[in-house]
């Protein structure tokens, strides 16, 4: 995969990270909860942006053709799918953790805010890997992939945000179960979609 | 069948019936509502045609993967497109209602934001589409997102909004399409005329558009 092999892009967005947090740091320092909740969401989106797009759209053609003669299409992506998703969960425990250290912390439970921000580390890198499949096809496709990406996450990021507000205040949430139900059947949904579109993008 | 006349013009009578008797026809009397709820004949109308066409050109979308025939192709762009004016005329419609009842043409309600990331989702298309010079390339990647892009239009439009607040009939108690707020004299207006007078006029502008893309790349080759 890319990131073992060029590990400048992988550190060059921990490094991203970190001077963003350090800077809404120096800007904020401690906001209050709804503030942290958007900021940290809005992080996220940008993170996933960020390191899942490399993915697909720095690699070469003949590198990819490589992956094409040794691997099966459906494999491929759900190599990728599986690699990115692992990628950005890290990536949101690390950005929680400095989030945490920089800018205080509101949450008053705060280990269902780290499950929910597993869960949605997870589902952003699953829209963003797809996305970057079939923007890595088109000319000028990072601008396409903020322009397919980001109405496409506006209904999981509510959702999220909405989820995670349980971390936030002790009233008991209603619907909240089924939030976190309907996120996972989006995952699912996504997942089924990637498999099945994918060698329809693959063959070229 | 479509290049008979009949339904052309079924279309245009279901149209005056759906105009004269959506203006002239009498509506129960609702508090607030008064007489905007004839919109019920234009806004939710065009919103179920723009569902309608998309399906349409989501079915074309996948005929396209299955056999690679360049005709399907365009028809799910062409009604895809269609889908898109129906989708605008549906905010509009919408937000001028939303003028005499919530007070203002636009508040920023999860039912009007869903709309509207809906439809980005499907300029995102056209986008995509003219991103792409070669015929084929851009088909199948258009192809591919246009499924993606249906997949995700439920939770944009028909599952969040329902989660959160909103002011927008059918949720909070408010008066929606029930029993109780559309009686029989509306319903006679809504489903014969309105919903399939709108639709059939989709796909009558769609084949139009088909028929002239159809033109444009004969006198190109």
């Amino acid at each position: 995969m890319l990131e073992v092999r060029q590990q400048y892009t992988f550190y060059g967005v921990l490094l991203y990270v970190a001077s963003t947090i350090f800077v809404l740091h120096l800007a904020m320092w401690e906001p209050e909860g709804t503030v942290w909740k958007g900021l940290f969401w809005m992080m996220q989106l940008f993170i996933c942006v960020n390191a899942v797009a490399k993915s697909f759209l720095q690699e070469g053609r003949e590198r990819l053709l490589y992956f094409y003669t040794i691997a099966g299409a459906r494999d491929f992506i759900l190599s990728k799918l599986l690699f990115n998703a692992l990628l950005m969960v890290v990536m949101s425990l690390l950005s929680l953790g400095l989030f945490m250290l920089m800018l205080g912390d509101p949450t008053t439970d705060a280990v269902s805010f780290l499950l929910i921000s597993m869960l949605g580390g997870f589902s952003l890198s699953l829209v963003f890997t797809f996305l970057a499949a079939i923007a890595a096809r088109a000319q000028q496709s990072s601008a396409l992939m903020a322009i397919m990406g980001f109405p496409l996450v506006i209904p999981q990021l509510l959702l999220l945000n909405k989820a995670s507000t349980i971390a936030f205040e002790h009233v008991l949430q209603g619907g909240l179960f089924s939030m976190i139900l309907l996120i996972v059947g989006l995952d699912v949904l996504l997942v089924a979609l990637a498999i099945i579109l994918f060698p329809f993008l693959w063959k070229d | 069948m479509l290049r008979q006349k009949w339904w052309k013009i079924v279309c245009v009578i279901m149209l005056l019936y759906t105009v004269v008797a959506g203006f002239l026809g009498s509506v129960p009397a609702k508090p607030i509502l008064n007489e905007t709820i004839r919109n019920l004949y234009f806004h939710v109308a065009m919103w179920m045609a723009m569902m309608i066409t998309f399906i349409v050109s989501v079915i074309y979308s996948v005929r396209y993967l299955r056999t690679n025939n360049h005709l399907d192709d365009i028809y799910a762009l062409e009604y895809a497109k269609t889908g898109i004016v129906f989708g605008i005329l549906g905010v509009v419609t919408g937000s001028v209602w939303a003028r005499w009842t919530w007070g203002a043409f636009w508040s920023n309600d999860p039912k009007q934001l869903g709309a509207s990331i809906a439809l980005l989702i499907y300029l995102a298309y056209l986008v995509l589409r003219n991103s792409m010079t070669d015929l084929d390339k851009r088909a199948r990647i258009g192809a591919v997102y246009n499924i993606f892009a249906f997949a995700m239009l439920f939770p944009t439009i028909w599952i969040v909004p329902r989660m959160v607040e909103s002011l927008h009939p059918g949720g909070m108690g408010n008066p929606a399409f029930n029993t109780d707020d559309v009686d029989a004299r509306m319903r006679a207006v809504f489903y014969p005329g309105a919903v399939p007078g709108w639709t059939l006029l989709g796909v009558w502008i769609t084949t139009l558009r088909i028929r002239l893309q159809l033109l444009a790349e004969q006198r190109l080759h």
